[in-house]
Parts: C-alpha cells; sequence; structure tokens
C-alpha cells in the first residue's frame, strides 16, 4: 500500500491545476465566507420620495411628535436616494437606480393626528425574485422599526398628555387656564364638599358626581398602561429547550467547511478509484500485487487527508474573521477526521461504480449538491412526509452527521459530538462495503 | 518437456455467457505458444485468467516454477498498455518492481530499461510516448518480476512493421532464456512464424492444439501455404461439423 500511495501522491503533484486548486480553494472560500461574515450587510439603494411639509408634526393632546423622527429612521436602513416626485422615483426604480422607491404622502400628519384614520406609505419594486425578496424583507423591518418607534413617541406624548389630566398644571397651550386641577385631585376635593351637605337630593347629586370623578380618575391612570399594551401588545421572549444558541456566522463557517470537506474528499476519492480504472492499471493490481481491500483504503485515506487539510486551514482561516472557541480544537480535529473517512469511503464506493474519471467526478458532484441541499432543509419548511423523506435520504449519507459532528464540535450544538462520530462510523463501514462491492470486477 | 504452466478444466461463464469451456493444455519452458482465433472466441478471457486478472468459473491454472520473493509467477502483458500516464517509464516500471516484491527493484528497473531499449527514455512520462514505447514499457512491467510464463495479448496490435521484428526478436530471447511464453494473437501470420504450437479457440472451445504445420496439414495445406486460409478453412470446416 505504501508504493500505491507515493504512486497517488505523485500523480497528485503532477497535476498542478488540481494541487492548485486545493490549496487555493480554501483560502478563497474562507476569505469570502470571512468578508461576508465581518461586514455588516450593505443597505438596498431605495428612491425617496418625502412629500411632507418642513417641521411636519403630528399632535397628541398638547404633545407634537415630529414626523421627521419617522422618516429618519426609516431612511437609516435604506441607502436613500432623494427625488422630488413619485414620477422620479418610478423612473429612478425603472432604471435600475433603485431597487425600490418609497413614498411618504403629504397628508401622513394630518390622518395621524385625526385619530380616525390610518396613515399609509407607498412602496415600488423591481428586479429579480431575489433583489425583491432582499428589498422587501429589509423595507418591511424598517417600516416595522419605524412605526414602533412612531408608536413609542405617540404614546410617550399621551402619557404626558393623560398625566397632566390626571395629576393638573399648567397645559401649556395658549389661552389655557394656569394652574388646571388634576382629575385625580377632585374625588376627595369633592368628597369634602360633600361631607359638608346636609342629607339631601344636593348631597346624593354630588355624591354621584364624586364617585364618577373617582372612577374616571383610577381608569384615566391605568390608561396609560394600556397605551403602552396598545403600542406593542406582544413582546416575545424566547428560550432554547436543549444545546446551546449557535451564533448564525459560526453556524456558516461549519457549514461551508463541511461543503468544502464533503466535496474535496468525495471528489479525490472517487477520482482516485476511477482513476485506476480509466488508466487500465486496476486489473494489474487485482491480480495479486494489492488487495481490493487495501487499494480501497489507500484512495479513500489519501481523500480524506487531503480534505481534512484543506477543511481545518478553512476553518482556521475562518477563525481569523469570526470568534471561534480555539479551546475546543481537539474536538474540531475528531469531528473533521470522522467526517473526511466517511466522505472518502463514500467517494471510494462512488469511484468503484463509475467505470471512468468524469462519470465518477460528474456522480460525486450531482450526488454531493443535492445532499448538502437536502440536509439545510430546516424542519417546518416542508411537510411532514416530505421532512421525514429528507431526513431518511440525509440520514444514509455522511454530509448531515459530519455537519452535526462538526456544529456540536465548533459551536457545542446537539446532537451530541458522540452521536454523531459514531453514525459517521456506521456510515464509513457501510459505503466501504459497497465500495467492495463494486470493485468485485477488476475490469 | 516438463510443464511449466497447467491449464485444467478452465471455464469462465458471464451471466448466460458461457465464454470459455472446459480449456485445458499445458506449456513447457523455452516454448512459445499462440493463441488464435476468431473475434469473441475467448483469447483475452483465457489470457487475464492465466494471469491472474479474472477467476475462472471452473478449473484452476498452475504454474510450476515459483520466482523466489516475487508475487507473480506469470507476467501479464494485456492488449491496451495499463500504465500511468503521469508517471515516468522509471517510475512506473519503479512502482510494480516494489509491488512485485522483487529482491533488487533498483537493479531490476534498469534491466528492463535495458532489455526493451528505452534506458534513454526513462525519465520520459508516459503520455509523452508513442504507441509502440507505451507497449514496449507495458511488457517491461509485465516481465518485471523475471516469471517463468509470460502472458501476452495481442503484443504487437498497435506496432508498425520495425517495431514489430524487434518486439519478436525480444521475445524469442525471453523464451530462449527459459520462459514459457502464451500469447494471443489476430497476426496470424506471426503465429505460423514465430510460435511452436497454436491454440485455436472457437466459441470458448478449445479445438487445435499442435504445431502451425499440424493446422495446415489438418485442411489439406501444404506446409509451405498460407497460414490464415488454412485457419479460415479449418474453423469453416468445424462450423459445418
Amino acid at each position: 500500500m505504501r508504493w500505491l500511495l507515493q504512486k497517488d501522491v505523485l500523480i497528485l503533484r503532477r497535476s498542478r491545476l488540481l494541487v492548485a486548486l486545493l490549496i487555493l480553494y480554501p483560502v478563497a472560500i474562507a476569505l469570502l465566507i470571512g468578508f461576508a461574515i465581518s461586514r455588516s450587510p450593505s443597505h438596498p439603494k431605495v428612491a425617496i420620495v418625502d412629500q411632507t411639509p418642513a417641521g411636519e408634526t403630528v399632535r397628541v393632546g398638547s404633545e407634537r411628535v415630529p414626523v421627521s423622527q419617522y422618516v429618519d429612521k426609516l431612511l437609516s436602513q435604506v441607502e436613500p436616494v432623494h427625488v422630488a416626485t413619485r414620477a422620479q422615483a418610478v423612473e429612478k426604480v425603472k432604471a435600475g437606480e433603485a431597487l425600490a422607491a418609497l413614498v411618504i404622502p403629504p397628508n401622513v400628519a394630518a390622518r395621524l393626528s385625526s385619530g380616525t384614520t390610518q396613515a399609509a406609505v407607498e412602496v415600488l419594486y423591481n428586479g429579480d425574485a431575489l433583489q425583491q425578496s432582499l428589498v422587501q424583507s429589509t423595507l418591511n423591518s424598517a417600516i416595522a422599526q419605524a412605526n414602533i418607534r412612531f408608536s413609542e413617541g405617540i404614546q410617550q406624548a399621551a402619557a404626558k398628555a393623560i398625566n397632566l389630566l390626571l395629576e393638573g398644571g399648567n397645559l401649556g397651550v395658549l389661552g389655557a387656564p394656569e394652574n388646571l386641577m388634576g382629575l385625580s385631585e377632585i374625588p376627595p376635593t369633592l368628597q369634602r364638599v360633600v361631607n359638608r351637605q346636609p342629607p339631601g337630593a344636593d348631597r346624593r347629586a354630588l355624591e354621584r358626581v364624586s364617585s364618577f370623578a373617582n372612577f374616571a380618575a383610577q381608569n384615566l391612570s391605568a390608561s396609560k398602561d394600556v397605551l403602552s399594551t396598545v403600542g406593542q401588545p406582544i413582546q416575545v421572549k424566547s428560550a432554547l429547550l436543549h444545546g446551546r444558541r449557535t451564533p448564525l456566522s459560526t453556524f456558516a463557517v461549519v457549514v461551508a467547511v463541511s461543503v468544502s470537506l464533503m466535496f474535496v474528499c468525495v471528489l479525490l476519492a472517487a477520482g482516485g478509484v476511477a482513476l485506476e480504472r480509466e488508466e487500465r492499471s486496476l486489473a494489474r493490481l487485482l491480480r495479486g500485487l494489492v488487495s481490493r481491500e487495501a487499494l480501497l483504503v489507500e484512495k479513500g485515506s489519501l481523500a480524506a487527508v487531503c480534505a481534512f487539510v484543506v477543511a481545518l486551514a478553512m476553518l482556521a482561516g475562518v477563525g481569523a474573521f469570526v470568534a471561534l472557541d480555539w479551546s475546543r480544537a481537539g474536538l474540531w480535529l475528531l469531528a473533521l477526521a470522522f467526517g473526511s473517512v466517511a466522505f472518502g469511503s463514500l467517494g471510494v464506493a462512488i469511484g468503484a461504480i463509475a467505470r471512468e474519471v468524469r462519470a465518477a467526478s460528474l456522480l460525486a458532484f450531482l450526488l454531493s449538491l443535492p445532499l448538502a441541499f437536502l440536509a439545510l432543509v430546516p424542519s417546518g419548511s416542508v411537510t411532514g412526509g416530505l421532512y421525514g423523506a429528507i431526513g431518511a435520504i440525509s440520514f444514509v449519507f455522511p454530509f448531515k452527521a459530519s455537519l452535526q459532528a462538526l456544529d456540536a464540535a465548533v459551536n457545542g450544538a446537539t446532537p451530541s459530538i458522540g452521536l454523531s462520530l459514531v453514525h459517521l462510523a456506521v456510515l464509513t463501514v457501510l459505503f466501504g462495503a459497497l465500495a467492495r462491492f463494486g470493485l468485485r470486477h477488476a475490469e | 518437456m516438463s510443464a511449466v504452466l497447467r491449464v485444467c478444466d478452465v471455464s469462465k461463464r458471464y451471466g448466460q455467457l458461457q465464454a470459455l469451456r472446459d480449456i485445458s493444455f499445458e506449456t513447457g519452458a523455452e516454448e512459445l505458444v499462440a493463441i488464435v482465433g476468431p473475434n469473441g472466441a475467448g483469447k483475452t478471457t483465457l489470457l487475464s485468467i492465466i494471469a491472474g486478472a479474472q477467476e475462472p468459473s471452473a478449473g484452476e491454472v498452475i504454474t510450476m516454477a515459483p520466482v523466489p520473493g516475487a508475487r507473480s509467477r506469470v507476467g501479464w502483458a494485456p492488449q491496451q498498455p495499463a500504465l500511468y500516464s503521469k508517471l515516468s517509464v522509471a517510475e512506473n516500471l519503479s512502482l510494480f518492481a516494489h509491488l512485485e516484491k522483487v529482491a533488487d527493484p533498483g537493479r531490476a528497473v534498469e534491466r528492463m530499461l535495458e532489455q526493451t531499449g528505452l534506458s534513454g527514455r526513462a525519465d520520459e512520462r508516459l503520455d509523452r510516448l508513442s504507441g509502440g514505447n507505451r507497449q514496449r514499457v507495458n511488457l517491461a512491467i509485465g516481465l518485471i518480476a523475471d516469471p517463468p510464463v509470460l502472458a501476452l495479448d495481442e503484443p504487437s496490435a498497435s506496432l508498425d512493421p520495425g517495431q514489430r521484428g524487434r518486439l519478436w526478436e525480444f521475445i524469442g530471447g525471453l523464451a530462449k532464456a527459459g520462459t514459457s511464453v502464451v500469447f494471443s494473437t489476430h497476426n496470424v501470420v506471426e503465429a505460423q512464424r514465430y510460435a511452436e504450437r497454436v491454440i485455436v479457440l472457437d466459441e470458448g472451445d478449445l479445438v487445435f492444439n499442435d504445431t502451425p504445420g499440424a493446422l495446415m496439414r489438418a485442411v489439406g495445406e501444404d506446409e509451405a501455404g498460407d497460414f490464415e486460409r488454412a485457419l479460415v478453412a479449418f474453423l469453416a470446416k468445424r462450423a459445418r461439423g
């Protein structure tokens, strides 16, 4: 096996394009992922038509909330391209100079101040489905955030007005009487007056007014709480039932490394076995010079070692951009080692079945790509039956188990790494047996 | 003549297809034996079974003279060169010398380079060699362990007349040195010229096993006559029953 391994390393070294790819691929992917994760996302370019008059405010009782507060919040989420009219905005979107247009009509303040009608903004989209989806979700989020911010402003103004009604004081409105009595002061004042009244119709009438004032003061006080509930009726408090929370950035790293590990390993192992058939040397080797098992182990091991080094380089490279827990590096090595051996086993099975390198590479690629895709389908995004089928397919190939092992190693995610390693070991044996079956005929 | 190779009742079946049926013969040291027959007769299958590249469905192949230390008792040169195109001539030879567990691989490589006249091209990569030179390397790998039996499948198929002449001279030298050579060929003139014995296969059956002269006589041809015509007549006579 030593001589066969030496020969394969020599052939690999002479395949300059392949070696260059093996070196450049992890570097390029690591840099791309690193930059993509470490840089904040760019804001979509949106044409803005702000038709609200300058200094426009929404009046809430004696308080005024500037409309610019709403507009500023919206603009902070996008790259604004200011235009004067709706027609100009439409032109910008049609010409591709902006991905969307946002029209803020002049009557926003008036409609809000009316207290009976909702204000509305208009959004116009263009671009392909992906761009639309990106812009739509960004704008929806921006509008939602601006709405919350604006409603908070209105809420605070309303609470202030209610407070003034309850506590009394100066309204600050031109012509309004100074030092007004607060609603909360009326019930005790009235009660003192009632106590001085002789029994009779006047006293009963005053008692009724006093109990109403008392009721009104209590409920008006409660209405401040109601306002905050209406402003944001449901707060989200999330809790993870098991495992630990995995940051999206480190999960993205795990996915990228697992995909690279799979592609490099499966393609190399499949190509290595198929090359022996293509060079017609397989029959020569298998007539007693090398056993079928030794040949498969050699091809799988070489591919696994190469893929392991590539994946580890990627992980270390991305680690320069993303905070990884280096104290878990021992577990990374374990997960990468088991994953690469399992992919090597899958690769030699593909190579043993295919008759030539091109067919083996194509088969390896066609199998690997959907496997990676299927393993990333989240539960609940498809019907239960379909998810079950996807789960079963993912279970019998090493990608998902490898992804889970690496996720557990890097992020401490569940299932535990031990379970995933056992899964990978079983798959290694199964695909090894399949490879041995595929290699039963040398020619 | 003592037998070096003994093929005993060898049969080979691929599913429903009977490729070989109860083939038995022996070859001796210093003997050159040609296997001829029409396409699909089973020549390549028989040679690959002799070489150990395929298992027979029934029967066995016995080689009498073991090579101390070496793994293969039968050297094999398949019809299509089985070589690594990204390795040089010397690297290919060295790899198989080590895999064959030859006692002194370096010396064996030098010997084969010398014998095949490839010493000047030892460092050239296989994918830069002509078809004839590739076939020489293919043959050299078959001989690297100095086996007592050599199985050659269409050894001269891709060679020009000059190269063919040198190849047969080389193979003749091997036979004289004690190697038992079994080769298949479509070129029946080569079989008549170089082989001491001809084995004729037809649809998986061994139908003739004797000297070329005996085959000529069997169809009433003069021994100096056309061997190809005699073979065709022999097969036609057999087909008629």
